[in-house]
């Protein structure tokens, strides 16, 4: 079973896909994104997990202890900042489209221009 | 494509992911093995260049030219973000004083709790930008804390108060600024790591801060022309 941990990322991106696809609102469907993208933190974090480690950061313990994986958290850490820009990117056209257009339902949103 | 054809399609095509992905993770290292070719090269180097913090160490020496792609990534939405909110030609924006969302439809407790707590987590925010190199932290985490701070007067109740507070402009030029520094530091001074994360925190707290503003103007103070 030491695999199941992978799995659960896999889990996750699957469960905001099925979300974005059946969303009724945009907000919501932002909102499944997120959970879809955080489905790469998961996985980024368990491939660099290594038992009976701790935090890579040696201010207070010996150079010699066993750390986790420092390159995929360093990674981790780029993608939620992407995620939060994208996040707010997203949620502002979402503002402009609920001005011009009176809806956030995407199955409304056919045509380009009413 | 109606709702049951794509579902149709969403379930078909996530079985194929599904079945895919697993057998591509049956084949990954077990879960908290040993084998971590990349993080142990990291290691020696973060050390070697005195910066405990490993995760800091590859960010802004060992991989800062990635972050500095990253960086320009956080600036480009966040720019864009307030491009499209801008008030469009049909709109009208108030004065932020022009309405009464305040003071008088919040509590004096969590009032003087927000005031109280604004120069405690303001502090916060520096102390994590400042101690990125050493611990965890850093200057998107501190960054993030910083512009988050600022906000706790409108939580407080006091939307005009949090309006002077945050003069517009002059975060427009400290995220300019902020994002210039980081380029030339990324390009000619690698590795100085409390210097980036600086940079990066000013930058990160002010381009929060400008969506943030654009956000608030959208919900408390455009209004379509009559």
């Amino acid at each position: 079973m030491s695999h199941l941990p992978y799995l659960v990322a896999g889990w996750i991106l699957l469960a905001g896909i099925y979300g974005l696809v059946t969303s009724r609102n945009l907000v919501h469907a932002v909102v499944c994104l997120s959970v879809a993208q955080s489905a790469t933190y998961v996985l980024l974090l368990t491939i660099g997990y290594r038992k009976k480690a701790t935090a890579p950061v040696f201010s207070d313990i010996k150079p010699t202890r066993n750390v986790v994986d420092p390159v995929v958290q360093a990674m981790t850490l780029t993608d939620i900042v992407v995620g939060a820009t994208v996040t707010a990117l997203l949620l502002a056209l979402t503002v402009q489209v609920a001005k011009r257009r009176g809806t956030v339902d995407p199955d409304e949103l056919r045509s380009l221009e009413p | 494509m109606s709702r049951r054809v794509r579902l149709l399609v969403f379930l078909l095509s996530g079985a194929g992911v599904a079945v895919l992905f697993t057998l591509a993770a049956v084949r990954l290292p077990d879960f908290g093995g040993t084998w971590h070719p990349y993080g142990e090269r990291t290691l020696p180097n973060a050390i070697r260049r005195h910066t405990p913090n490993v995760i800091s160490s590859i960010n802004f020496d060992q991989r800062a030219f990635d972050t500095l792609g990253e960086e320009l990534i956080l600036m480009a939405a966040a720019l864009a973000a307030v491009v499209i909110l801008r008030t469009v030609r049909a709109e009208q924006e108030d004065a932020a004083g022009a309405h009464a969302y305040g003071p008088a439809e919040v509590s004096d407790a969590l009032r003087i709790t927000g005031y109280l707590l604004l120069p405690v987590i303001m502090v916060t925010g520096v102390y994590v930008v400042a101690h990125g190199y050493i611990s965890p932290g850093g200057g998107f985490q501190g960054g993030v804390v910083l512009g988050s701070a600022i906000h706790l007067i409108y939580l407080a109740g006091d939307y005009p108060a949090l309006a002077r507070i945050r003069p517009i402009p002059m975060f427009e030029s400290g995220e300019a600024v902020a994002a210039g520094v980081f380029v030339l530091l990324a390009l000619a001074f690698a590795g100085q790591v409390k210097a980036m994360n600086a940079a990066v925190g000013l930058e990160v707290g002010c381009a929060l801060v400008l969506v943030l503003a654009k956000f608030f103007e959208q919900a408390l103070l455009v209004r379509k022309d009559a």
